[in-house]
């Protein structure tokens, strides 16, 4: 039981820096724009929000911090391929490429520090719950706050008249403009939401899952956050399933090998990337749900005709 | 600050190069595989540069690149510095060797150094440290520590250099107590904190009281702190992650060995070798014996004394396999090139080594 909730609070910490850049992203895709830059705008974040805190002295700045900087390098994306019109995609790597140089020069003089942990926040009478209440409710702010973002994107996307229309630049970018929505300022607006998902996602990476700083410290987890977009095939709750299948896999795997069940460790390691693939490929069968969720404009440049 | 985010953007071939120019020193180069402040690896290399540069002062200025990936961009990286007037090159990662040897014979007038490999030339020396002996301390200290008797490691990849550290720590240990455990966490990255933290709450969780890691952030160490047990530094000196946490760490000290090289081409007797040293020639230190009883810590120094003598082989007979068969007879030292290869696990891991 102990050992279980022990797993269970592991796989949180795993799973919710994906599910917040992944909300974010699918937020961008959603409304026709491809960013393949989150890993670069995760670790921008994750570095201000590291130094913000050291500065200050309180994470809760910090992670303030990380939101901006993610946000700041969304700015620049937005800009570059909304107003400028460059290619998304080599734009979005160049961003990420960018943002791991950037986060090294701004980083160098907070690597080896100890960091500032972000507390865990008891939430009253529901942390008094057997099982339930350790895993849930006895969590840092990042992670309640990322099922409040799972929920708000949710009811945003299906439930507001503002989601329809965010929605509806995704799928049709030409009708949209012609009914006079206006395809760049939603896009811009989607993009920065993004950003500051993917700084959020940063900062809890060097405020809580490992409160440090090191270079590189995302080590991949933008391009997975992108891949359960995908994987979710862009519907906000299907991220929470792909998050934490992803994360329980991880997790499980380390422990199959602690517990010395003579599994070759680097199947094992393959796993999640393993059961991502399978997920896809089951999904992508059905050819006729996938066209009905994939934004129709995604990835292409809009230009409007005057 | 500029230049490193050029160097990166520009996939690392025009990467930051540091140092003026000047004809009649020698120049000394070096090809970092990370960035020189990761706390583990590649920062035990930059120190070392740093030493020579306090050592011979202005009889030698230093230049390197960091951030280069291993393979083609390597061998532009090491021909830009052969190029460039560098009378002599350290290429520091395991994946520059094929590289190093390439550009070398290209430049024959240049003399290189590659670290942890195998491959030799006219002009190039292999050099490598004997990681294992510091791990065979640690494995003492961890048996006289440990409450449970059994110990976590999280290993990186199951290359040989790794396998022998897995198994000198357990010997080690096992000296102090014959049924030391240890428990084996494989996460197939150097250097992913996230990971390296995972593994270790996975480890903790399953009763393990003492870590100790081949994986270079300081993650673990940081987590072990977190959860109130004990951990060794590994590469750098980490008491910085954790005061009380931190035992001792094997910390890579190349600084003697860098010196001691050039020293060598300034007057003139530089030859090609393979060098492996050890605690006894200062490539490796253990960092302060801290967090622990005195007795322990007295243990400690008189094991690295007798390392340092040769008085003790951490890998001398009797040796059991794994699997049961004998590999050492008593009295019998393995040799180099079986350790350079080592593949297989000495008896009382509990994990199956990945092949």
């Amino acid at each position: 039981m102990d050992l279980a909730v022990a797993i269970i609070v592991t796989v949180v910490t795993a799973a919710t820096p994906l599910l917040i850049a992944a909300i974010g992203e699918l937020v961008v895709e959603r409304s026709g724009v491809l960013n393949l830059g989150v890993e670069g705008m995760m670790v921008i974040g994750a570095v201000v929000a590291f130094a913000t805190a050291q500065t200050t002295g309180d994470p809760y700045i910090g992670i303030l911090g990380g939101i901006a900087a993610g946000a700041f390098l969304s700015l620049l994306f937005a800009v570059l391929t909304l107003t400028l019109v460059t290619n998304q995609v080599a734009t979005g790597l160049a961003l990420t490429l960018l943002g791991l140089g950037m986060s090294g020069a701004i980083g160098e003089g907070y690597v080896g520090i100890p960091g500032i942990k972000l507390q865990a926040i008891e939430i009253p009478l529901l942390s008094d719950i057997p099982f339930f209440g350790d895993i849930l409710f006895k969590q840092d702010i990042i992670v309640y706050l990322s099922f409040a973002l799972v929920a708000g994107v949710t009811w945003f996307l299906f439930r507001t008249r503002a989601g329809l229309t965010l929605r509806s630049v995704g799928d049709s970018q030409n009708s949209a403009h012609t009914l006079g929505i206006g395809v760049i300022r939603i896009r811009y607006l989607a993009v920065l939401f993004g950003g500051a998902c993917a700084g959020l996602a940063g900062a809890q990476l060097s405020l809580a899952y490992t409160p440090q700083w090191v270079e590189n410290m995302t080590a991949g987890r933008g391009w997975i956050a992108l891949a359960l977009v995908v994987f979710a095939s862009w519907r906000p709750l299907r991220v929470i399933v792909g998050a934490y299948l992803f994360g329980a896999v991880t997790i499980g795997q380390l422990h199959a090998q602690a517990l010395g069940f003579g599994i070759p460790s680097q199947f094992l390691s393959a796993l999640p990337y393993l059961a991502t693939m399978i997920v896809l490929v089951i999904i992508s069968r059905d050819r006729r749900l996938t066209l009905v969720n994939t934004p129709a404009s995604l990835g292409q440049p809009f230009v409007p005709d005057r | 600050m500029k230049s490193r985010i050029m160097g990166l953007a520009l996939a690392a071939v025009f990467a930051s190069v540091s140092g003026a120019q000047a004809a009649d020193k020698l120049k000394a180069c070096f090809v970092y595989v990370g960035s020189k402040t990761d706390g583990g690896w590649t920062q035990a290399h930059d120190i070392g540069r740093l030493e020579v540069e306090q050592a011979l002062g202005d009889k030698v200025e230093t230049q390197y690149v960091e951030n280069i990936p291993e393979g083609a961009d390597a061998e532009r990286a090491i021909e830009r510095f052969a190029r460039s007037g560098c009378g002599i090159v350290f290429t520091t990662s395991f994946g520059f060797m094929d590289p190093t040897i390439k550009i070398a014979k290209k430049y024959p007038d240049v003399k290189f150094e590659h670290a942890t490999g195998y491959k030799t030339a006219e002009n190039v020396t292999s050099y490598n440290s004997r990681f294992y002996e510091g791990r065979y301390i640690i494995g003492q200290i961890a048996a006289k520590m440990s409450k449970t008797g059994v110990a976590g490691y999280i290993a990186s990849f199951p290359i040989p250099e790794v396998v022998q550290g897995i198994n000198a720590f357990l010997l080690g240990a096992q000296s102090v107590n014959p049924d030391f455990k240890l428990k084996v966490v494989w996460v197939n990255s150097w250097f992913d904190a996230g990971k390296e933290a995972d593994a270790a709450k996975a480890l903790i969780d399953q009763g393990v009281d003492i870590l100790t890691q081949h994986t270079d952030s300081t993650a673990p160490m940081q987590l072990a702190a977190e959860r109130g047990i004990h951990a060794f530094g590994q590469a750098s000196d980490m008491i910085a992650a954790g005061p009380n946490t931190q035992l001792t760490a094997i910390v890579d000290t190349w600084g003697a060995y860098y010196i001691k090289r050039i020293e060598a081409v300034l007057d003139g007797t530089w030859q090609t070798q393979s060098s492996w040293d050890g605690l006894k020639d200062g490539i490796l230190t253990m960092a302060a014996y801290t967090n622990m009883p005195d007795d322990v810590k007295a243990m400690a120094e008189a094991t690295e004394a007798k390392i340092k003598s040769g008085e003790l082989h951490p890998f001398a007979g009797p040796i059991t396999k794994q699997d049961g068969t004998e590999w050492l007879k008593a009295g019998e030292v393995a040799d180099d090139g079986t350790l350079l290869g080592m593949n297989f696990y000495v008896q009382g891991v509990d994990d199956k080594l990945p092949q």
